[in-house]
């Protein structure tokens, strides 16, 4: 367990010396929240489509972050040298998602904070489940990003995972068409993704309608955090070929 | 890599080279010492354990081929993060900083080291704790003579506190620094002696020299045994045993 928190610190410390991936990380998805409230000025659509960016934000940055952070692991040999250290593999799984979780609430505050202020988004409900729901779509990014990384062997192949894992679930989400309104198949599967239950929960947080429905979604996206979790920590193998 | 039929012993105190040319399986013989190698056949044991074992996590120091630390930490928080791992005090960071000379450094960042000093990073980590038996994967490679001097002057030091290492490289010159020295080449064992042994048994006048007669003498005798026994006999032996 302690292994855990050395681990989280050590993964703050490494990001603390790179002063432009922090400012792209807080700045970025505010800047793309007002250019969206820009382009629907004057419209609902802003309503509708503000709650799935904050959704949106902290799954594609903590996935790419993370998916990149341990192909670096385990490219320069310091995952195989911990490995042969006293190291619990759920201490180093665990210190990566506390470390990006911590990271995506600042980045959620700083998004919520532009989106409610400046943007004048409208958050009916309850703001910490706002929170909570963010930081569960973080460590779903940090999850899947750790999964993907054990299927890549460059940084090349890692990022073309983000199309593969992350489009589909954007576009199955309901974002670009009402999940109801999708051919049968396509709307069964959007059904079962994490994202789309990300963003259900988001919007009927931001309309102040919470209901069971959300608390089903808040569990989805657990079981789809678990299950990534364990697939990538079978990944993290103490003796390799 | 397969290797085949390798046993040696590791005396506390002394310094044990591993050399051969590279692709002649010197990694695997070393990351099967610190039990990261998956093994299809055979027994490595270490400190009377399965090689890998949970209680040689302590014991067992590993330096990598690659330095295997953070770039973007600097050298003392490397080091402090994978102490606190191997559950070390604080005075031991300082001790390993010292003990490999970079004291000067450990407020750098590791990706504005030169390559020496790097290594010396990745050595500190692996002093760690003072472990018994201490492996290093070409520690050495890519240093200039100077720095290659420096570092061989650290490891007899090291092994004068009763440490065994185990130091694999591929330039036949740094086996002269050796206690006593493994000669392999395409996984198997060519000899197993002392460098004074080594230049006496093959006549030669330096160690690169002594290599190249020792796979002379091999080649010769492995041809004579493809005569003798069916063809195909050659690629069956190589599926060997590691021991």
């Amino acid at each position: 367990m302690n292994s855990a928190f050395w681990t989280a610190g050590r993964v703050l410390l490494q990001i603390r010396h790179d002063p432009r991936t922090i400012g792209l990380m807080l700045v970025v998805p505010s800047m793309l929240i007002g250019l969206m409230a820009w382009i629907y000025t004057d419209t609902p659509i802003f309503a509708q489509i503000g709650p799935a960016m904050i959704a949106l934000f902290p799954f594609v940055v903590m996935f790419l972050v993370t998916s990149i952070a341990t192909l670096r692991e385990r490219r320069s040999g310091t995952l195989e040298r911990l490995l042969s250290m006293p190291l619990t593999k759920g201490g180093f799984i665990l210190g990566y998602a506390m470390a990006f979780t911590l990271i995506a609430v600042v980045q959620t505050s700083i998004a919520v904070s532009f989106a409610v202020w400046v943007c004048g988004l409208q958050i009916s409900g309850s703001l910490w489940l706002l929170f909570i729901v963010a930081a569960l779509d973080a460590l779903l990014g940090t999850s899947l990003g750790l999964m993907a990384s054990a299927f890549a062997r460059t940084e090349f192949q890692v990022i073309q995972f983000m199309p593969l894992l992350i489009f589909p679930q954007f576009l199955l989400a309901g974002i670009i068409l009402p999940r109801d309104q999708l051919p049968g198949p396509l709307e069964t599967l959007g059904d079962w993704l994490p994202l789309s239950h990300a963003i259900d929960a988001l919007v009927a947080i931001s309309a102040g309608t919470e209901d069971s429905s959300t608390s089903s979604s808040l569990l989805i996206i657990i079981a789809w955090i678990i299950a990534a979790l364990v697939v990538g920590s079978l990944t993290l193998r103490r003796k390799t070929p | 890599m397969v290797i085949q039929d390798v046993g040696f012993s590791l005396m506390p105190g002394r310094i044990i080279g591993l050399l051969g040319p590279s692709g002649s399986g010197k990694s695997t013989l070393l990351r099967s010492i610190v039990g990261n190698q998956i093994i299809s056949s055979g027994l490595v044991s270490v400190l009377g354990k399965p090689a890998g074992d949970q209680s040689l996590r302590r014991q067992v120091g590993y330096m990598t081929q690659a330095a295997s630390v953070y770039d973007d930490l600097t050298v003392a928080q490397n080091i402090s993060y994978f102490a606190r791992i191997m559950g070390q005090p604080k005075d031991e960071v300082a001790r390993v900083i010292k003990a490999t000379d970079l004291d000067g450094q450990a407020k750098q960042l590791v990706m504005d080291l030169s390559g020496g000093q790097r290594n010396r990073v990745s050595l500190a980590i692996a002093l760690l704790g003072s472990p018994k038996i201490v492996i290093l994967d070409e520690p050495t490679v890519g240093l200039d003579p100077v720095l290659r001097a420096d570092l061989w002057h650290l490891f007899a030091e090291l092994a004068g506190t009763g440490m065994c290492l185990v130091v694999s490289s591929h330039v036949m010159d740094e086996a002269m620094r050796c206690d006593e020295i493994l000669l392999l080449r395409e996984g198997k064992l060519l000899a197993q002696i002392t460098p004074r042994q080594l230049l006496e048994q093959t006549g030669a006048a330096d160690p690169e020299e002594a290599f190249l007669r020792l796979i002379a003498q091999d080649t010769s005798m492995s041809k004579v045994a493809d005569h003798e026994h069916q063809p195909g006999r050659h690629r069956a032996a190589a599926k060997g045993e590691r021991s």
